[in-house]
C-alpha cells in the first residue's frame, strides 16, 4: 500500500484566493439574516474590500517573491507572473463592483449570490493564472467558467441572458472538454502533468501524440480568450449577460486566458515552440480579421464591443505568438490599460442603459457626450484607446506588441495588425461620432423619466479606469519595469 | 522652453474645458488670452534664440521608458522655430476669428483649437521618434472633432475619409518607426543611423505623403477644407500640413539618403502631376473655398519638390514657402468665412462687385492674392524661385514644370479676385453687406502684414535657417 504524503500547503501563495472566497461565503451566508435593505450596500462592501484585500496581498506577494518556485506539490507556481495578473483580476473586479451597485437596485432578491459568485470567479481566475500543471490548470478555468456561466444567466426574468447563460454554458463546456480531452493526449504521450515534467519528458514522447493534445488545449484556451475562430459564443454572451457582468468578464477572462496560455506554452511545450508560434500567430490573424470585420455592421454598442474584444484577442496574441522576452513584456503591458478600458467602456454602456431603460444602439448614444461630459470625454478616451492613439497606454501596448513582432522577424504579423488597426478606427470612431456628432433630440430617444440618480460607485470605477488609462501612458516606465520583472524567470523560446 | 510651448496649450486646453463657465464670452476671452500668451513665448524663444549656434536648442530630455531606448526629448532648430512660429500666429488668428463668430460651445472648441496646437507644436519639436508619433497622431485627436461637430452638411464623410486617410498613412509610419527604432537601438532622432532600408522610407513617406498631400493621394482634401469652419480650414491647410513638409524635412530626407535618391524621380513625377493638377482644378472650381483647397494641394506638390531637389537652395525655398503658404492659406480661409458669412455661399458665380464700398476687403484680399500668385518682389516668389533655382540641378524639366505652374497660379489666384471683388455685383451678394469688422481685421491683417514683411527680407528666414541644409547631399 503506497502512503500518501500530504504537501505542504503555502497558505500565503494562495492568499489572494483564499480572501476572495471568504467573502464569498460571507456574501451567501451573512446576506441571508440581514433585512432587504442592508443586502446591497453589505454585499457591495463586502465584495470591494476583498478585492482590495486579494490585489493587496497579490501585491505584497509581488514585492517579496523574487523568484519564482512551485508550491503545494508542484500544483501551483508562486511567482510574479501570477501575482500580477491577480492584482490585475483584482482590479477588475473592484471596477466592477462599482459598476454593479447601481444595477443591483433592480435585482435585490440575489443580491449575496451575485456577488459572491463575483468574487468566486475572480478566486478562480487567481487559480487559473497560477497553475503549474494540467490538473490545477483546468480546475482554475471550471472554476471561473462555471461562476461565469451562473453569472451571465443571473438576471433569470431576462430571456436574453437566459439564453446567453445557456449558450455560454454549452459551447464553453465544449471547450473545457477539449482542453481536457488534450491534456489527456500529453499525459498519455509524456506520462506527466507538471508543466515542466512535460517539457522534461517531451523528448521521449510520442510525438503524434504529444502534438494533437497540444492542439486540442490550444483549442480550448482559445475559446476562453474568444480567439476566432473559437469566439462564436462571444457576441451573444456579451450582449445578452447583464452589462457589469460583461465589464468584469471581457476584462479578467482575458486578463487570466493570456496568462495561462503564455505560462503554459512556454514552460511545458518550448520544443514545439516552432508549431504553437505559428499556430497562435495564423489564430491572431483570423481574430483581426473577423473580430474587425464583423464589427464594422454592428448596431448594438454591447455587441460591438464583444466584436472589439475578438479583434483584440487577435493583438494580445500578436506578442504571445512571437515567444520572446519582449512580446511577455508586451502581453502584461498591453493588459493593464485594456482591462482597465473594458470595464471602463462597459461600464459607461451599462449607466446609459439604466439611463433609456433598453438596450444601447448607436442611436441610443446620440448626444451623450454632451449631457454626460465626464462620460463623453470618458468614452472617447477609451475609444481613441482601442484604436491605439495617445493618451492611452494601449497605444504603448500596441506599440510594444507591434515591436514584438518586428523584433522577432515577423513584420508581415504587425502589418497584419496596422490593417486590422485601419479597419476598426471606422467603428471605435463611429461611437465618438454618435456620441457627439448628434443630438438626442434628433433620434427621439427619451430618457427613462427625468434626470438619472447619480450613481457615484458606477462614475467612480469610471474616473479610476481613466485614470488608469492614462497613468499607465505617463508611467508606462515604471509599469515596463514590474512586466519585464514578471516575466524575467519564464524561458522564453526565441 | 520648448516643453513649455508644448504644455501651455494644452494645460490651457483643459484648463478651458474644466471650468464650468457661466459667461459665454468666458472661454473664448480665456483661449484667446493663452493663444496670446502662447505667441508672447515664442516671441521670447526667437529673441534668444542663437542662430549662429546651430543644432537643438532648449532641450529637455527625460527617459520616458528605457527599455526600447524612448525618451521624451524635444529641442527647437532654427529651422523648426520658424515653423512653430507660424503654428502660434495663424492658431491665434484662427481662435480669435473663432471666438468672434461666436461657435456653439465655445469652451469645447476653442480648447480642442488649443489642444490642436500644443500638439503641432509637439510634432516640429520631438526629437524622438515615437514622441513625435505620439503628438502626430494627437493632431487627429482634435480634427476630428472638430470637423466632426463644428463642420458643414457634409461633415461625417469629410471627418470619415479624412480620419482614415491619415491613420493608413501614419499607421504605416509606426511599422517603419518600430523598424527604425529597433534596428538603431533607441529612437531618438541623433542617435539614428543612417538607414538603408526602403521600406522603411516609405513608411514614413506613406504618412507624409498622405498628410500634405502628395498628389494621388490626396482624396481627403477637397471635402475636409470644404466641411470645415473657416478657422479649423485655415489651421488644418496653413499649419497641419506642413507637419507633412517637416516629416519629410527632418526626417524622412535626412534619414534615408540613399532610399531618397532613389526615390526621387517617383515622387517628384508624382508632385509634379500634383502641382499642375491642383492649379487646374483650382482654377476650374466653382467655389471659394475649392479654389483655395486645390491651389494649397498646388502649393504642397511646390513645397515637395523644393524638398526633393535634396539642396540648399531648394530645401531653403521650401522652407520659406511653407511659411508664406500658411499664413496664405490662412489668411485667405478667413477671408472667405467673412465673405460667407456675408453672402451665406461660396459659389464664385453667385459672387462678384464686393470691392465697391469695402475697401479693407479689398485691400487685404488683394495683398493676399498677389502675394499668392508670387508676383516679383513678393515673399512667395522668393520661395518659389528658391524651390525652382534647387530643381533645376535635378533637371531642367522639373523647373520647366514648376515656372508654368505659377503662370496657372496666377490665373486661378487672378479669377478669385476678380469672382469675389469685380465684375457685377452678384445675386447673392446683399447691398448691405458690411466691410471688413475690425476684430476681422485685427485677425487677418498681422497674417498678411507678416507676410508684406517677409516679401521686403525674405532672409529673416533663409538666412537663418542655413544650419540643417549645408550637410544635405
Amino acid at each position: 500500500m503506497t502512503r500518501f504524503e500530504q504537501p505542504t500547503i503555502d497558505w500565503a501563495a494562495l492568499s489572494p484566493e483564499l480572501v476572495l472566497l471568504g467573502g464569498a461565503s460571507l456574501c451567501l451566508v451573512v446576506t441571508l439574516f440581514l433585512p432587504w435593505s442592508w443586502r446591497r450596500p453589505f454585499c457591495a462592501t463586502v465584495a470591494a474590500l476583498c478585492f482590495i484585500g486579494a490585489g493587496v496581498a497579490a501585491g505584497i506577494l509581488f514585492a517579496v517573491d523574487d523568484s519564482a518556485r512551485s508550491v503545494i506539490a508542484d500544483a501551483i507556481q508562486r511567482d510574479r507572473l501570477a501575482e500580477l495578473a491577480q492584482i490585475l483580476v483584482a482590479g477588475s473586479g473592484l471596477l466592477a463592483v462599482g459598476a454593479s451597485l447601481g444595477w443591483e437596485r433592480q435585482e435585490r432578491s440575489r443580491v449575496g449570490e451575485y456577488y459572491a459568485l463575483l468574487l468566486s470567479a475572480a478566486a478562480g481566475m487567481s487559480f487559473f493564472v497560477a497553475a503549474s500543471n494540467l490538473m490545477t490548470l483546468f480546475l482554475g478555468l471550471e472554476w471561473f467558467s462555471i461562476s461565469l456561466y451562473v453569472l451571465t444567466a443571473i438576471a433569470v426574468e431576462s430571456l436574453p441572458s437566459l439564453e446567453a447563460g445557456l449558450k455560454y454554458l454549452i459551447v464553453g463546456s465544449f471547450g473545457s472538454a477539449i482542453l481536457l480531452f488534450g491534456s489527456a493526449f500529453v499525459y498519455g504521450a509524456t506520462g506527466a502533468i507538471g508543466f515542466e515534467d512535460i517539457a522534461a519528458a517531451a523528448g521521449g514522447a510520442d510525438r503524434l501524440l504529444f502534438v494533437i493534445g497540444l492542439a486540442l488545449i490550444l483549442v480550448g484556451l482559445a475559446f476562453k480568450m474568444s480567439a476566432a475562430p473559437f469566439h462564436m459564443w462571444t457576441p451573444d454572451v456579451y450582449q445578452g449577460a447583464p452589462t457589469p457582468v460583461t465589464a468584469f468578464m471581457s476584462a479578467a477572462t482575458k486578463v487570466a486566458a493570456l496568462v495561462g496560455t503564455m505560462r503554459l506554452l512556454v514552460t511545458a511545450f518550448p520544443t514545439e515552440a516552432r508549431l504553437w508560434t505559428v499556430a497562435l500567430a495564423v489564430i491572431a490573424c483570423i481574430s483581426l480579421a473577423w473580430g474587425n470585420l464583423a464589427a464594422l455592421v454592428q448596431t448594438d454598442i454591447k455587441r460591438l464591443l464583444a466584436y472589439s474584444s475578438i479583434s483584440h484577442a487577435g493583438f494580445l496574441l500578436i506578442p504571445v505568438a512571437v515567444g520572446t522576452r519582449l512580446g511577455g513584456r508586451a502581453l502584461l503591458f498591453y493588459l493593464v490599460s485594456y482591462a482597465a478600458m473594458n470595464v471602463g467602456s462597459f461600464a459607461i454602456v451599462a449607466a446609459r442603459e439604466r439611463e433609456l431603460a433598453r438596450p444601447v444602439t448607436f442611436d441610443g448614444l446620440a448626444g451623450l457626450g454632451w449631457e454626460r461630459p465626464g462620460f463623453g470625454i470618458a468614452m472617447s478616451l477609451f475609444m481613441f484607446g482601442f484604436i491605439g492613439l495617445p493618451p492611452a497606454g494601449l497605444f504603448l501596448g500596441k506599440f510594444y506588441a507591434f515591436s514584438a513582432a518586428v523584433d522577432r522577424g515577423w513584420t508581415w504579423l504587425a502589418i497584419v495588425g496596422v490593417a486590422a488597426t485601419v479597419l476598426s478606427i471606422y467603428y471605435y470612431a463611429g461611437v465618438i461620432g454618435a456620441m457627439y456628432f448628434r443630438h438626442s433630440i434628433e433620434v427621439r430617444i427619451a430618457p427613462a423619466g427625468g434626470s438619472p440618480p447619480r450613481d457615484w460607485a458606477l462614475s467612480a470605477a469610471v474616473g479610476a479606469a481613466v485614470v488608469v488609462t492614462v497613468g499607465s501612458f505617463i508611467a508606462a516606465g515604471p509599469l515596463l519595469d514590474i512586466a519585464r520583472e514578471s516575466v524575467s524567470f519564464l524561458g522564453f523560446p526565441h | 522652453m520648448t516643453t513649455a510651448l508644448i504644455l501651455v496649450p494644452i494645460g490651457g486646453a483643459l484648463w478651458v474645458w474644466i471650468t464650468p463657465w457661466k459667461n459665454t464670452r468666458g472661454p473664448g476671452g480665456l483661449a484667446l488670452l493663452l493663444a496670446l500668451v502662447e505667441l508672447a513665448l515664442w516671441v521670447g524663444t526667437a529673441a534668444n534664440f542663437d542662430f549662429g549656434r546651430g543644432g537643438l536648442q532648449f532641450q529637455t530630455d527625460t527617459v520616458w521608458f528605457e527599455d526600447l531606448g524612448v525618451s521624451y526629448h524635444v529641442g527647437l532648430q532654427d529651422f523648426t522655430l520658424w515653423l512653430v512660429g507660424l503654428t502660434v500666429l495663424v492658431t491665434a488668428a484662427a481662435i480669435g476669428y473663432g471666438f468672434w463668430v461666436g461657435r456653439e460651445r465655445p469652451g469645447a472648441y476653442l480648447g480642442l483649437l488649443l489642444f490642436l496646437e500644443g500638439a503641432v507644436i509637439g510634432v516640429f519639436t520631438a526629437q524622438d521618434l515615437l514622441v513625435f508619433y505620439v503628438f502626430w497622431e494627437a493632431m487627429l485627436i482634435p480634427l476630428y472633432v472638430l470637423i466632426g461637430v463644428w463642420g458643414g452638411p457634409g461633415r461625417l464623410g469629410a471627418t470619415f475619409k479624412f480620419v482614415a486617410y491619415t491613420m493608413a498613412g501614419s499607421l504605416l509610419m509606426l511599422v517603419a518607426i518600430i523598424a527604425a527604432g529597433l534596428s538603431a537601438g533607441s529612437f531618438d532622432l541623433a542617435d539614428a543611423s543612417r538607414h538603408q532600408s526602403v521600406w522603411i522610407f516609405l513608411g514614413f513617406a506613406a504618412a507624409f505623403a498622405i498628410k500634405a498631400p502628395l498628389w494621388p493621394f490626396h482624396g481627403w482634401l477637397p471635402d475636409a477644407y470644404r466641411e470645415s469652419t473657416p478657422e479649423v480650414a485655415a489651421v488644418l491647410s496653413g499649419v497641419v500640413s506642413k507637419a507633412a513638409g517637416y516629416g519629410f524635412l527632418a526626417i524622412a530626407i535626412p534619414q534615408f539618403p540613399g532610399a531618397v535618391s532613389d526615390w526621387r524621380v517617383p515622387i517628384l513625377v508624382l508632385a509634379s502631376i500634383g502641382l499642375v493638377y491642383g492649379s487646374l482644378l483650382a482654377f476650374r472650381a466653382p467655389d471659394l473655398r475649392g479654389v483655395i483647397a486645390y491651389s494649397s494641394l498646388a502649393q504642397m506638390n511646390l513645397i515637395l519638390i523644393g524638398l526633393f531637389a535634396t539642396n540648399a537652395s531648394g530645401n531653403d525655398g521650401a522652407l520659406l514657402q511653407m511659411v508664406n503658404h500658411g499664413l496664405i492659406s490662412a489668411a485667405l480661409f478667413l477671408l472667405a468665412g467673412a465673405v460667407e458669412r456675408r453672402t451665406a455661399t461660396g459659389q464664385l458665380g453667385l459672387l462678384g462687385g464686393m470691392a465697391r464700398g469695402r475697401p479693407m476687403l479689398a485691400t487685404v484680399l488683394i495683398t493676399t492674392g498677389v502675394i499668392a500668385l508670387a508676383v516679383p518682389g513678393s515673399t512667395a516668389f522668393a520661395g518659389e524661385f528658391l524651390i525652382l533655382n534647387g530643381i533645376f540641378a535635378q533637371g531642367w524639366g522639373w523647373a520647366v514644370v514648376g515656372a508654368v505652374a505659377i503662370v496657372l497660379a496666377a490665373m486661378y489666384m487672378l479669377r478669385l479676385i476678380s469672382a469675389v471683388l469685380h465684375e457685377d455685383v452678384g445675386s447673392a451678394v446683399p447691398v448691405e453687406a458690411l466691410d471688413l469688422r475690425p476684430a476681422e481685421i485685427g485677425v487677418i491683417v498681422p497674417l498678411v502684414a507678416v507676410l508684406v514683411f517677409l516679401s521686403f527680407w525674405p532672409a529673416a528666414i533663409t538666412d537663418h535657417a542655413l544650419q540643417l541644409f549645408g550637410g544635405l547631399p
